[in-house]
């Protein structure tokens, strides 16, 4: 293990995480507004446009991100419409991760009984109100062990964007292998780089799962 | 002419080239499906194991593929391995071994969770009956299990699908490669060729993948009630 061109290297890791991080930040925020909108139209059964979500959802689940990208970056561009490497990257993941995100945020909605909804009507709270007060605060403590999990796989997804010319640290970890074949090194970094990110990542999103979770209708019953 | 760039998919022999490039996909993905399906169901059951050094091995051997990008996987394999043993081994050959380590994971993980849900006097009735360690897990955990597990293994099953299609990344020739050289060759009488290939690989995983997870859907609605 030649440690000095890891030393000489990090610098790269470091500057392709930080491209890595800031991607995948805005794609699972959209993500999770793609996936908020359009759970909130599949369950109050919006008129046309909850059809339109669940085509969505079916037409995103069903494929890869890869060849979502490909498409977006390889094959719009045909038909005039140019998208920079770094936009297509967030429009896929967000494309992708809506999906996800949009499932965790239903199976949360389902596991709000109806009688809460019932006692919610029968207060006299409009339907905004219902949303607002009843139906997200517990269908969201339901959803964060999902939407954490969908973060997680959100950020991984991103060691693709390699494949559309994007500086990350796949794209490092292959330069560096095909240009001075130090193939560990190049290798170490690369998984020591992503257990640096994803590691204490996981574990706090697992302490934001345990502290939301608090929040579930007869938490304090059932323990 | 350049007017109708969909022509290109039906140039020669583009279309059956791209079906071929798709089951070399989708044989990735069939081999390592089944090999995740036998080898996971015995890592979950080894998964539930009194012994807590026992446990503790498979949970690491878990975490590790799962935090890991698959992509990760497939460079360690395919540059690392093949250069620490000094040997070569084909992009093939380290895709379906990397999706069988990751497919063998997730795999064992759902079944764990299926057998760790049945209730404790099912197995304990069993034994009761006299029946052998071995007959407890074929008569009365495995079908209440199969059925508890069965919706998220599909599920899995087309994550895997979904997945082969970066093995273009470490050389191997699929459907996506495929649909590259047909891009390239056609550069000068078809400019719009990729927006048409892509698009149909795009419908093709589409259409493999959708059956599936619609199953999937409809065995779990069915044995929920």
């Amino acid at each position: 293990m030649d440690f000095e061109f890891i030393a000489r290297h990090a610098g790269q890791f470091v500057q392709a995480a930080g491209l890595t991080l800031n991607l995948a930040f805005w794609g699972i925020l959209l993500s999770l507004l793609i996936g908020l909108m359009c759970s909130l139209l599949i369950y109050f059964r919006v008129r046309v446009f909850s059809r339109v979500a669940k085509i969505y959802i079916e037409l995103s689940r069903n494929t890869p991100l890869l060849i979502q990208l490909f498409f977006l970056f390889y094959g719009l561009p045909k038909i005039g419409v140019m998208i920079s490497a770094q936009a297509c990257a967030v429009i896929g993941l967000s494309f992708l991760g809506g999906s996800y995100m949009a499932e965790s945020f239903r199976s949360g909605f389902e596991a709000v009984g109806k009688t809460q909804l019932e006692a919610g009507m029968s207060i006299g709270l409009t339907r905004r109100q219902l949303t607002r007060y009843i139906i997200l605060p517990q269908a969201f403590s339901v959803s964060i062990p999902s939407l954490t999990a969908n973060a997680i796989f959100l950020l991984k997804e991103t060691s693709i964007f390699s494949a559309i010319a994007l500086a990350d640290l796949m794209f490092v970890a292959k330069d560096l292998i095909g240009m001075y074949y130090k193939t560990f090194e190049a290798l170490s970094m690369l998984v020591a780089s992503y257990l640096i990110i994803l590691l204490p990542l996981s574990i706090l999103l697992r302490w934001v799962e345990r502290r939301v979770r608090y929040a579930e209708f007869g938490h304090t019953s059932a323990v | 002419m350049q007017s109708s760039g969909i022509q290109v998919l039906f140039e020669g022999a583009n279309l059956s080239r791209l079906l071929g490039g798709l089951w070399v996909t989708l044989q990735i993905a069939l081999i390592s499906i089944a090999i995740s399906a036998v080898l996971g169901v015995l890592f979950g059951i080894v998964m539930t194991s009194k012994s807590r050094v026992v446990r503790a091995v498979c949970r690491i051997y878990l975490e590790a593929v799962r935090i890991i990008p698959i992509l990760v996987w497939l460079f360690i394999f395919y540059f690392g391995v093949t250069k620490a043993l000094n040997i070569h081994l084909s992009g093939m050959f380290v895709s379906v071994l990397v999706f069988s380590l990751w497919g063998t994971a997730e795999m064992g993980d759902i079944v764990r969770g299926a057998v760790q849900s049945l209730p404790l006097h099912q197995r304990e009735a069993g034994r009761a009956i006299g029946l052998t360690e071995l007959q407890v897990y074929r008569y009365i955990i495995i079908p209440q299990a199969v059925r508890r597990l069965l919706p998220a293994a599909i599920n899995l099953a087309t994550r895997m699908i979904k997945t082969t299609s970066l093995v273009v990344i470490i050389g191997v020739v699929e459907v996506v490669k495929v649909g590259q050289q047909i891009i390239e060759s056609n550069i000068l009488n078809f400019p719009t060729a990729s927006l048409w290939v892509y698009g149909l690989i795009f419908l093709l995983y589409f259409i493999i993948c959708y059956p599936i997870s619609l199953f999937s859907k409809r065995l779990e609605t069915r044995w929920q009630s």
